[in-house]
C-alpha cells in the first residue's frame, strides 16, 4: 500500500558481550523486542555470530519453583537446567537451544552460564563485583550481596564510567587483563557501559568507620576471589581452570581490601 | 596408629605454590584448602610410596623442633582432613603412580 511500510519482524538478534557475539532465535518477534531492550547496547550487527541460540518459549505456568541451578557436561554438551529454564549448548557445533518462559531473566543466566564456560578456557571468568573505568583504568569492587558493590557504583564520580553494579567479566590477553563492560547488572538496574580497559586493581569491600585500601596476603586474595567468581559447573576440568585463572589473576594483578564509608568521598582514592 | 599408614596426592585436585604455602582445591566438591610450610612439605611428600611415619620423620621432625609423637599426631589429623575432601588417598599399603599426581 503505499505511503504504508510494514514493519520487519524480526527472528533473531545477536547480544555481543566481551566481543563475543551470539545469535538468538525466536519464532516470536515480541520476544525478540523484548530482548533487543533488555541487552541494549550490547546487540550486534555481526553476520558471523560465534554461536547461535534456539529459544523455545514455554507458557508462565511451566515455571516451577526450584532455584538449584545444575550444569553437567554429558556426551559432549552442556546442560543447563533450573526451575524457570532448561537448556544445551554444544561447544563443537557452535549450537544450542533454550527452552524457558517469556522471563528475559532466564536467558540473562543461561548467557552468563555461557560466558562462564567460555571465559574459563581462556583464563578469564565473571566475578561478583562492581567495576568502572578510571583516567583509562578499570577497577573492580568485589564482594558478596550486601557488601556494596552497588553502592561503589552509585557513589562513583561522573569521570568513572561504570561497567557493571553486579557482575564483572574479567579477561585475559597479552599476559595482561582487562575488565569489559557487561549488560548484567543489580540494584542499580542499568546496563554498564560497553567498554574495556586493563585491571588496575581488585578491591575486596568491607564497610567500616573509615576509607583506608590495606593489602592481604596471596592466599587470602586467591580464597576471597575464588569465593566471589561465577561457579556455575562442578566439571572437575572445569574447577581446575577456575583454579588457575584465579592464581594467575592474583599474581598479575594488585588485590585489596577496600574498607568503606558509603559516601563520596571513597572514590577520593580510587585514582 | 600402629600399621604403616601411606599417603598421595589425589588427581582430582587443582594445586599451586603461593610462597611457603600451598593452595589446593578439590575438583569435586571445590572445597579451598591453604597448607601452612609443615602442611606444604608432608603435602610435596606425599607420594604414595612413603609412609606417613617416614615423612614426619624425615621431612618435619628434621626440619622442625617438634615431639615424634605430637608431630605424627598433628600429621595424620591433617591427611584425615584433607582425605574427607577427596584431596588425599590413604591406604596401609603403597599406592599406584597412576593415583598420584605431582608436586
Amino acid at each position: 500500500m503505499p505511503g504504508v511500510k510494514a514493519a520487519k519482524q524480526r527472528s533473531d538478534v545477536v547480544v555481543e558481550i566481551g566481543g563475543l557475539p551470539i545469535r538468538l532465535r525466536s519464532s516470536d518477534p515480541d520476544f525478540i523486542s523484548l530482548v533487543e531492550e533488555r541487552y541494549t547496547g550490547y546487540t550486534s550487527s555481526s553476520s558471523e555470530p560465534h554461536f547461535d541460540f534456539d529459544i523455545e518459549l514455554a507458557p508462565p505456568d511451566t515455571e516451577s519453583g526450584d532455584e538449584e541451578l545444575r550444569v553437567t557436561w554429558n556426551s559432549g554438551r552442556w546442560l543447563m537446567e533450573r526451575g524457570d529454564f532448561r537448556a544445551e549448548w554444544n561447544p563443537s557445533t557452535a549450537r544450542g537451544r533454550i527452552e524457558q518462559t517469556l522471563n528475559p531473566y532466564s536467558l540473562d543466566s543461561v548467557l552468563r552460564i555461557v560466558h562462564t564456560l567460555l571465559l574459563a578456557k581462556k583464563g578469564g571468568f565473571l566475578v561478583h563485583a562492581s567495576s568502572a573505568i578510571r583516567n583509562g583504568r578499570a577497577f573492580l569492587f568485589a564482594g558478596v550481596s550486601g557488601a556494596g558493590k552497588t553502592t561503589m557504583a552509585r557513589l562513583a564520580p561522573p569521570d568513572a564510567a561504570l561497567l557493571t553494579d553486579e557482575i564483572s567479566y574479567v579477561t585475559q590477553q597479552d599476559a595482561g587483563y582487562f575488565a569489559v563492560g557487561t549488560p548484567f547488572f543489580g540494584e542499580l538496574a542499568r546496563v554498564g557501559e560497553n567498554l574495556r580497559a586493563p585491571i588496575a586493581c581488585l578491591y575486596l569491600l568491607a564497610k567500616g568507620p573509615e576509607n583506608k585500601i590495606e593489602p592481604i596476603g596471596g592466599a587470602e586474595a586467591v580464597g576471597a576471589l575464588l569465593g566471589n567468581i561465577l561457579f556455575f559447573a562442578r566439571d572437575p576440568n572445569f574447577v581446575k581452570l577456575v583454579f588457575d585463572a584465579a592464581l594467575d589473576f592474583v599474581s598479575h594483578v594488585p588485590v585489596r581490601r577496600l574498607t568503606f564509608v558509603p559516601d563520596a568521598r571513597v572514590w577520593e582514592l580510587i585514582v | 596408629m600402629s600399621g604403616k599408614l601411606y599417603v598421595a596426592r589425589s588427581t582430582a585436585i587443582a594445586a599451586r605454590s603461593l610462597g611457603d604455602e600451598t593452595m589446593v582445591m578439590s575438583a569435586t566438591d571445590s572445597t579451598l584448602f591453604t597448607l601452612n610450610e609443615v602442611a606444604t612439605a608432608i603435602w610435596k611428600a606425599a607420594d604414595g610410596a612413603t609412609p606417613l611415619q617416614e615423612i614426619v620423620a624425615n621431612k618435619i621432625c628434621m626440619e622442625y623442633d617438634v615431639a615424634p609423637e605430637a608431630a605424627l599426631k598433628d600429621a595424620e589429623e591433617l591427611v584425615a582432613k584433607l582425605a574427607e575432601h577427596g584431596l588425599l588417598l590413604l591406604s596401609d599399603q603403597p599406592i599406584p603412580r597412576a593415583k598420584v599426581v605431582a608436586a
